[in-house]
């Protein structure tokens, strides 16, 4: 590791140790985003006082013996938390003056663990996206490659983390908006299994897929974050009720007789041979570990795409109907009457991505075609989930690309949605599934841009799956490495 | 022409729990516009609904009430439309699995019996109120009903006259507040009617197309406007014009229905199953749990008024046509016979529930309770007053003037029902009046009548008039 990476573990034991205050660790993160974020783009609203008031609070918890154990280090929020007395966006113009005046589940946990509230960052509008450019709030820039996107929707959170703007992030992830970004930069990400963060407060784009997750730079660190983030919360009808678990146990424990799947499915047609060399050589130095490796296929995972193009956007188009002017959020200036308020606001409100997701979910969800489109895509949706669970009798963890490529040039996807889409290939069965899935930095394409290996446990296997990824961050430094854009 | 009238109701009754249906929010009526819909009401980013248990064990105990299946899973759907006054801009209702399925009401029209048959009752919430007047152009939002819990509930097309219908609205609104799910308001909007309505030509097999009027919130409203709109459309069709589907509204001051929206305007709801709401699953334990707290329903109440108490069928339905009512009848006759609970219920059908109509008061509640109108029954039992007399008592007793026998006491009412007494009165007028006893016995009855007259205005009305009768026709005969 880096002495250049600071991680939650390292800041936290600085601050046990006295070696700094919340106060001056904050200060100088907000200076480090100050210089650098005009740049990269990563945070959308800073609010240096907020922050700060958040970190004298942490110290005066510390000095009064009360600390956790990320009482007073420091992190970012996506966007796409509602945070009390905070401007929340979710990317777009549409809420561009939108102050919540509620904490999201995922905050309010984050608030009580003493965490410090760097700022809220950049994300595709409304989370759909790749690349991040769908955001009202202008590109985030990718910190291995200015000239190169960051991955999306929670772009902005993984080149904060990967710029060492923030030591870490939450990001929420409906069919790869964790994990492709945290691949794209060169950090860690995880989505959980459905169910097991609250998505109270936090924006709804797909409901039946959203799932709140964090970013950083180690296993261990994204095992610290999920120690806050999860847990039973009684606003989330789909909020799972089980005991409090430690995402840490299985840290440490190495990955001795693991058995690995393969699907044959993730090395085919479509994936860049950079990037899968670097998938080979992860799983080779798995095998070296002690791993052991299994072939195994998930035939209806091509369908994925096609049946998450279909119920995601149904659920978005309604989802975003409450948008419209009149409550909250952007209302047109002029308008003759109710119907052009609605068309207006929303026109002027939404970006051109958002509107074709909900005329794609208003059109599958009408009557005639509902059967079609809706009720068909419901049924391959649980032929995929089948698929991953004849697998798991297999294997103990399955892993592959997280990400077809590795960062693309601005524009270069920009103008062809199916291009766009095809970004998330690897990563939408898990969330129509509702497994947990996470990405870590395993290597580099030839022209120095980071590649993610994605890893996917079965229903609840968090704690295992840190540990595997653990085992092999023990073992390389992938995950230590500093972009030049970075250093700016 | 012989036309046949086809009637299908949709009934939204408002549940009667503290909160709503998918937030904490109260759901008391009347509040300062907006300061009862929190962050889930207003529909702010992120928020998600929690379904209130409440709403769902009234919804089971309906269904148990009608006989009906409860569903297990039933499904929360998203109904979506723009309004203003819908936040969401869904609402969040049931579509393809209501958790109340099928089920039946007896009504009673006039003297004889009829089952509608239900279709379905479903969960679901309520809008907002657009309010359109004292904002000079624009229109204000009042989100404090959003989100109240409705459960709608829809019968098959099975009344064929408006007194049916109202006599099926008014038998479920009966039901619902019996069994304590809905305070049944509709002043407040708490029990709503839609009515579909189509004619068709006696004896014909195809249902006529049906126009629904929306939102009659008063059984009165509820009867103009299908007779209205029944009317219009035999016009129609006489005329050779076919008739549309649509929603007509019915406006109360000209008596008549206008056009709301045809089919062609009718939205596509795009209805689909709600992400974040599991589907709703009621197993037999709560059922149960729920069948133990239903009072005896109205039906069976109804049954054993006629078989206890010897009541005709059209008096056990106005008995029982609020559980207040058949609750005052019954500790008033309890005990009874059939001769005295048949009077019970003569003084609560009549005297008693026009007082409370006056007052304004809720069936059983006023300053005469049951104890007291049973002091006052049996004393007409058992031959101290007369008919007449009782009246009297009665409204002394509404005056808060004691119980009967005080009452009867202060007021020296006591009826005469010595039959030496009467003799020695009725002898007394037969002697000084003369004229009328030629009369009688040359035929006219007429002198009769104004005999008693004579021997009732002699006691002050006292005597108990059926001994006064009896004596007096058999001294006429006997000399």
């Amino acid at each position: 590791m880096s002495t250049n990476t600071p991680t939650l573990k390292s800041l936290s034991a600085q601050l046990a140790a006295g070696e700094c205050s919340s106060v001056e660790l904050a200060q100088e993160y907000i200076n480090k985003i100050n210089k650098l974020n005009e740049v990269l783009g990563c945070f959308v609203t800073v609010e240096p006082e907020l922050t700060l008031a958040q970190a004298k609070a942490a110290d005066e918890q510390r000095r009064a013996g009360q600390a956790g154990v990320l009482t007073g280090v420091p992190f970012a929020h996506k966007d796409i938390f509602c945070a009390r007395g905070w401007r929340t966006t979710c990317g777009s113009r549409m809420l561009e003056n939108f102050i919540s005046p509620y904490d999201a589940h995922v905050v309010e946990r984050c608030r009580d663990a003493g965490l410090v509230m760097l700022g809220k960052t950049n994300m595709d509008e409304f989370a759909m996206g790749s690349s991040n450019e769908t955001s009202y709030f202008g590109k985030v820039r990718n910190p291995w490659d200015l000239e190169r996107v960051p991955g999306g929707s929670s772009g902005g959170s993984a080149a904060a983390v990967a710029a060492r703007l923030a030591p870490a992030a939450t990001g929420t992830d409906t069919g790869g908006s964790i994990r492709q970004p945290a691949a794209l930069t060169g950090i860690c990400g995880l989505k959980p299994t459905y169910g097991l963060v609250s998505r109270y407060g936090m924006i709804a784009f797909a409901s039946s897929l959203d799932q709140a997750g964090p970013m950083a730079h180690t296993a261990e660190d994204l095992g610290l974050l999920m120690n806050v983030m999860a847990g039973f919360d009684a606003r989330d009808s789909t909020s799972l009720e089980r005991p409090a678990e430690d995402y840490l146990r299985h840290l440490g424990e190495g990955v001795q007789g693991l058995r690995i799947g393969l699907p044959k499915e993730f090395f085919a047609e479509g994936l860049s041979a950079d990037v899968a060399r670097s998938i080979e050589a992860a799983v080779a130095e798995y095998r070296r570990l002690g791993a052991t490796v299994v072939d195994i296929s998930l035939p209806n995972m091509a369908l994925s795409v096609p049946v998450y193009y279909v119920l995601a956007p149904a659920e978005a188009s309604s989802n975003l109907s409450r948008y419209d002017g009149v409550r909250y959020g952007h209302r047109a200036a002029e308008y003759r009457d109710l119907a052009e308020m609605y068309r207006r606001s929303r026109a002027e409100g939404f970006g051109a991505e958002v509107k074709r997701r909900i005329l794609i979910g208003t059109y599958v969800l009408s009557h005639g075609y509902y059967d079609a489109y809706y009720i068909r895509a419901q049924k391959l949706r649980r032929l995929i989930a089948r698929d991953f669970v004849e697998a798991f009798r297999e294997c103990d963890v399955i892993m592959g690309p997280t990400a077809p490529g590795t960062a693309f040039r601005f524009g270069e996807k920009s103008g062809d949605p199916v291009q766009m889409y095809l970004s998330d290939i690897y990563t939408i069965a898990v969330n129509l599934a509702g497994l947990p899935g996470m990405s870590i930095p395993c290597g580099f394409d030839t022209q120095g841009l980071p590649v993610g290996l994605q890893i996917i446990g079965n229903y609840f296997d968090e704690a295992r799956m840190l540990g595997v990824a653990h085992a092999f961050q023990q073992a390389t430094d992938w995950h230590g490495r500093v972009p030049a854009g970075a250093a700016a | 022409m012989n036309w046949e009238v086809v009637i299908g109701l949709e009934v939204h009754a408002q549940l009667s729990t503290a909160s709503k249906i998918f937030s904490a929010a109260p759901t008391a009526f009347g509040a300062e516009p907006n300061s009862q819909a929190c962050a889930v009401d207003i529909a702010l980013p992120g928020v998600l609904p929690v379904l209130n248990r409440g709403a769902v064990e009234r919804a089971i105990r309906f269904g148990l009430a009608v006989g009906a299946t409860i569903n297990s899973p039933s499904i929360f759907a998203r109904k979506n439309y723009f309004y203003p006054d819908l936040p969401k801009g869904y609402q969040i209702s049931q579509y393809e699995r209501p958790v109340v399925e099928g089920g039946s009401i007896v009504i009673q029209v006039g003297d004889t019996g009829k089952t509608v048959r239900l279709t379905r009752a479903h969960l679901e919430e309520d809008a907002g109120k657009s309010l359109h007047e004292d904002f000079h152009g624009r229109t204000g939002i009042d989100l404090n009903r959003a989100g109240t819990p409705l459960l709608e509930i829809v019968s098959e097309p099975d009344m064929r006259s408006s007194a049916e219908a109202v006599a099926y609205a008014r038998a479920l609104h009966t039901l619902v507040t019996w069994i304590g799910i809905c305070d049944g308001n509709m002043q407040e909007g708490s029990f709503r009617c839609d009515a579909n309505v189509s004619v068709r030509r006696r004896g014909a097999e195809q249902y006529g197309t049906r126009r629904e009027i929306k939102n009659l919130n008063s059984f009165r409203f509820l009867q103009q406007a299908i007779d209205y709109e029944v009317q219009w459309q035999i016009g129609e069709l006489e005329d050779g014009r076919a008739i549309q589907q649509a929603t007509v509204l019915f406006d109360p001051d000209t008596g008549e229905t206008r056009m709301m929206r045809s089919k062609e305007d009718a939205h596509d709801y795009r209805y689909f199953p709600d992400p974040d709401l599991l589907p709703l699953v009621i197993d037999a334990d709560w059922i149960e749990r729920e069948r133990q707290t239903l009072p005896v329903l109205p039906a069976a109440c109804r049954e054993r008024f006629m078989a206890q108490y010897g009541v005709t069928a059209y008096d056990a339905s106005v008995l029982t046509s609020s559980r207040a009512i058949a609750d005052f009848f019954e500790s008033m006759a309890a005990g009874t016979d059939a001769k005295t609970g048949k009077l019970c219920a003569n003084w609560v059908t009549g005297a008693l529930s026009a007082k409370w109509n006056e007052a304004g008061h809720q069936p059983g509640a006023g300053p005469v309770s049951a104890a007291l109108m049973r002091g006052l029954v049996d004393r007409i039992a058992d031959g101290t007053l007369s008919g007449k007399m009782a009246k009297e008592v009665f409204e002394a007793m509404w005056a808060g003037e004691g119980d009967a026998d005080a009452i009867i006491e202060k007021r020296g009412l006591k009826q005469i029902s010595d039959g030496g007494e009467i003799e020695k009165i009725v002898d007394e007028v037969l002697a000084g009046n003369a004229q009328q006893v030629a009369d009688y016995r040359a035929g006219k009855d007429k002198a009769f009548n104004s005999l008693v007259g004579q021997v009732m205005k002699a006691t002050r009305g006292k005597a108990n008039p059926q001994q006064v009768n009896e004596i007096l026709r058999r001294r006429l005969t006997a000399n």
